[in-house]
């Protein structure tokens, strides 16, 4: 694997000298997510594998081309998983485009974000260097926290050789209720729910239709169950439904070609009038809609959230929400501290990088 | 005006702030804030000059006692503008010298943003400002059924900017999470004056996670001026398991047990013996003292469920070859239990006139390893350690005991030191899992980075302060003091610890 390694780097340094820019790239799973980026496509797939991992420890560390399918069956053999259930978007998503994407499933409220389980990262920066930070233990303070910077990146700041990541054992039970509500109940609920000391880890409300997973030991479950009440769905429906939710196959989202916006709200936010598909407990909200970007910006800035261009539309736009101006240039500069040719991927994130 | 040189910002070298005019600086804080807001008589300087790493002294050359976010702007713009160092200050619990002052620097106390702001109770948010305490938060919202979940042992004292600047964690974080798992934003001054907010109360922000950033860089990035935390529903109940082993090794593998077996606990510790000794004298906690390590594993949520776990957890404890196994039979007995753990340090200053605190981390599974080397090396340094361990997540607190009274004793308990991180290195590890590099650790730092990870950590550094004024000198070595520490250590070539593989 080191000379894989050795050959990316003696890639990236003549990108840099000859001005030239690489895009790293996994499955090509998610290749509609983020701007349009130039350069050429560097295929990641070349490192694949596992390095370590130890169930006891809590903690795998991966090379960043391995399959995520791949990884995720192996914890499954071992009775743990990724907690923040990453989707896939497609048969061959690579760990390392995961990372990069940074995206949570369903699970996000209850066990937190992906960035949350990310231990430690080796990478090569936009000078050809191979660096490591982070590692392999639960707790680390030493020096900044750059393994998490790499969450969400989008292969501007750098290329993903091995990534670490926390794991932690699949829940004893999961059961799913379905309750009917409209939309300003099931915000209130939700976060009437989320504080107290109930095991719900996920839930989805569309179309009057609430839907709440309870997660956890069998006792608690059952407890949660018979307070929350509804209707309880049938264990391999519920399945089913909830990694179609995660990977963006039910209708809603499969179906329609206006474009898919994501909005990222205060979870007690009030619903909005449209047709919005909601999750996280109140807090990601979707919408299908042609509305003009700055409209939905508006929006979601009202309420104190943010809204990403997460599907179709204008890809040569700004996708991500733009950040306050002294935000804005902390971020040029951080892409400049790791790839101050611009070698990687630019553009993809903001217009300029 | 003081003026850094590129050698310094890259990391190269110390930057040199001597120039720094005091009676200018002064001068000019004066007309920004009001009387009793600035101190630069020697007697006012003196309360400042340390933090809990009171090896490390220095009088700062004014300190600032701001209480508005507009004061802390315009003092940061002037610093900046003049050169001069700032170092922020919570309440000074922090244990590897990150509030430690700078000579020509100013000390910017936060402890007068101590309100909390608002909570909103259905959002599950607290808006609190940096001077307040951790644990007044969790105070503040018990009547909600609601707590913050990092609880370091300090937390009646230590503050929720010097939490955010350490990414503190506490007893309960395995299961929990640290500092960074439980804020949601963190609005902030960088040096050149400007507000910036990191993170957000909607779920994961755009662009690059810059509160992760911020979160444990030690005052190194931005000044924390108002802090949004996640508020925890307060488990129905909670209980705890204490088991007592006659074999260190033997606990450290019950605790990789419980892991395997699919149990996350709420808390999960373990004391050795003479640390149970130490706490026992002081709090009378009860715990078994023909033990050689103890271990402390709790599990909280619904009655139901906790009888569960308990159940599990006592399982393969006797499993795992515990001696005996006590479950708190209620909560006075659980708080008896942890009562003893969190009095350690406090326990070590009474067995001894100094205690020196280490903070590496390792993988659980070399718990037991280093446990028989710290063993060597009290005979090689001819000091006591004790040890006490948050060892569901390997982050270890060895103490070293030594008296700064007797001539070399400080020596020898730094180069025991030393050599505990220099290990948790070897082993996997870190030189800290939630104290922080400070002044303490920053040689340790180059055994751990690479010259090329360090000088990264500078321009990282150097994107949210340009300048390099917050905080100058703490948290990651310049190459040169690497180059320096590397000839002091490296003898003949050989490395620490030859015989480990190097990770
Ligand atoms: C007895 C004892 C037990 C402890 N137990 C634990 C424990 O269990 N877990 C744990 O993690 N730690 C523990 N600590 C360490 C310490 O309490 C923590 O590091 C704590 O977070 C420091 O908070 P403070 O307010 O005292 O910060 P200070 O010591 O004043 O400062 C610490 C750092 O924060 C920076 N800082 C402070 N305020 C701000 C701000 N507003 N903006 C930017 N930077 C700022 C300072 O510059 C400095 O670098 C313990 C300490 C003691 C003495
Ligand atoms: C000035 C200085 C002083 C030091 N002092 C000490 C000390 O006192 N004690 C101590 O224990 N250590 C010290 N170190 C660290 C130590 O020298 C090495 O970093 C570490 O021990 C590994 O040694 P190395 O020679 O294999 O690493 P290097 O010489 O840095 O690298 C060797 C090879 O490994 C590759 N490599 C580097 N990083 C990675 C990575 N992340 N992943 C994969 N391959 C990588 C390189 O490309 C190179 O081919 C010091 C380092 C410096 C710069």
């Amino acid at each position: 694997m080191n000379d894989v390694i050795e050959q990316w780097q003696e890639k990236v340094r003549s990108a840099a000298a000859e001005g030239m820019s690489l895009r790293p790239r996994g499955g090509g799973t998610k290749d509609f997510f983020g701007r349009r980026a130039d350069g050429e496509v560097l295929d990641t797939r070349a490192l694949s594998g596992i390095v370590s991992y130890e169930p006891t420890e809590l903690v795998v560390t991966v090379r960043a081309g391995t399959p995520l399918a791949e990884l995720e069956s192996m914890l499954a053999e071992r009775g743990q998983r990724l907690p923040f259930e990453p989707p896939h978007f497609g048969d061959g998503a690579t760990v390392g485009g995961c990372v990069a994407s940074g995206l949570s499933g369903p699970s996000r409220l209850a066990v937190g974000a992906l960035r949350d389980f990310v231990l430690g990262v080796k990478i090569i920066d936009g000078q050809g260097d191979l660096l490591a930070f982070g590692g392999q233990v639960m707790k680390n303070v030493a020096g900044y926290d750059v393994s998490r910077l790499f969450a969400g990146s989008l292969g501007t700041l750098g290329l993903l050789c091995e990534i670490s990541l926390k794991v932690l054992p699949r829940p004893a039970v999961e059961r799913t209720l379905c309750l009917g509500m409209g939309p300003a109940d099931a915000v209130e609920h939700l976060n009437q729910w989320g504080g107290q000391p109930l095991p719900i880890s996920a839930s989805s409300w569309h179309e009057g239709e609430l839907r709440l997973r309870l997660s956890g030991a069998e006792a608690a479950v059952a407890a949660a169950v018979a307070r929350i009440g509804g209707e309880e769905v049938d264990a391999v429906d519920a399945q089913a439904w909830w990694r179609a939710l995660r990977e963006q196959r039910l209708a809603f989202f499969a179906e329609g070609d206006l474009p898919l916006w994501r909005l990222a709200v205060p979870s007690t936010t009030a619903p909005m009038t449209g047709d919005w598909f909601i999750e996280w407990g109140g807090g990601q909200r979707w919408l299908r809609s042609d509305a003009s970007a700055e409209e939905i910006r508006r929006i979601a800035s009202g309420v104190g959230g943010h809204a990403t261009l997460f599907r179709g539309g204008d890809r040569d736009g700004e996708v991500f929400q733009p950040l306050a101006a002294p935000l804005m240039m902390i971020q040029r500069r951080l892409k400049q501290a790791f790839d101050p040719a611009g070698v990687f991927s630019p553009g993809r994130l903001y217009n300029g990088f | 005006m003081a003026s850094i040189t590129d050698a310094a910002l890259a990391g190269e070298v110390e930057a040199d702030f001597s120039a720094v005019d005091k009676a200018r600086v002064v001068e000019a804080l004066s007309r920004l804030l009001p009387a009793g807001a600035l101190m630069f008589e020697t007697e006012d300087l003196r309360p400042y000059e340390c933090d809990g790493l009171s090896a490390y002294r220095q009088l700062p050359m004014v300190v600032a006692l701001p209480t508005t976010e507009e004061q802390v702007v315009g003092i940061l713009k002037l610093c900046h503008e003049m050169g001069v160092p700032v170092v922020a200050r919570g309440a000074g619990t922090g244990l590897s010298g990150g509030a430690l002052p700078h000579q020509f620097g100013v000390l910017l106390s936060m402890a007068r943003f101590n309100r909390i702001l608002s909570v909103d109770v259905p959002a599950r948010v607290a808006h609190v400002q940096p001077g307040v305490r951790n644990l007044a938060i969790s105070e503040a919202v018990a009547h909600h059924g609601l707590y913050y979940a990092p609880d370091p042992s300090s937390q009646i004292a230590c503050t929720i900017g010097g939490n955010v600047a350490e990414n503190s964690g506490g007893v309960h974080c395995l299961k929990y999470g640290l500092t960074v798992h439980n804020v949601l934003r963190v609005r902030g001054v960088t040096i050149e004056g400007d507000i910036v907010e990191f993170g957000s109360l909607a779920p994961d922000v755009p662009g690059y996670d810059l509160l992760a950033a911020m979160i444990g860089s030690e005052g190194m990035l931005a000044v924390a001026t108002e802090v949004a935390v996640k508020l925890t529903p307060k488990p129905q109940l909670a209980q705890c398991v204490l088991a007592a082993f006659d074999d260190v090794v033997r606990a450290g593998d019950a605790v990789a047990a419980i892991i395997a077996a699919g149990i996350i606990p709420a808390g999960l510790e373990m004391m050795d013996q003479p640390a149970t000794a130490a706490v026992e004298e002081f709090v009378h906690a009860g715990y078994p003292l023909d033990a050689k390590a103890i271990l402390l594993c709790e599990s909280d949520g619904t009655p139901e469920e906790v009888a569960e776990e308990i159940e599990r957890m006592r399982a393969v404890l006797e499993q795992g070859g515990a001696t005996e196994i006590r479950v708190s039979r209620d909560e006075a007995e659980r708080l008896r239990f942890w009562a003893g753990r969190k009095a350690a340090f406090p326990a070590a200053g009474r067995i001894s006139p100094d205690y020196y605190c280490m903070d590496g981390t390792i993988p659980r599974k070399r718990v037991g390893e280093m446990l028989s080397a710290i063993q060597e090396m009290e005979k090689k340094y001819g000091l006591r350690c004790i040890n006490v361990f948050h060892a569901g997540d390997g982050n270890l607190h060895p103490l070293i005991l030594f008296d700064a009274n007797q001539p070399g004793e400080l020596e020898r308990a730094e180069a025991f030191g030393a050599d505990i991180l220099e290990l948790s290195v070897a082993l996997g590890g870190t030189v800290t899992g939630e104290h922080g590099v400070g002044v303490e650790k920053i040689n340790q730092m180059c055994s751990q980075f690479t010259k090329p990870e360090i000088a990264t950590f500078f321009r990282v550094k150097a994107a949210f302060d340009p300048a390099g004024l917050l905080n100058p000198g703490k948290a990651i070595p310049t190459l040169n003091r690497c180059a320096e520490y590397g000839r002091l250590r490296v003898s003949g070539g050989q490395l620490p610890h030859p015989e480990l593989p190097r990770f």
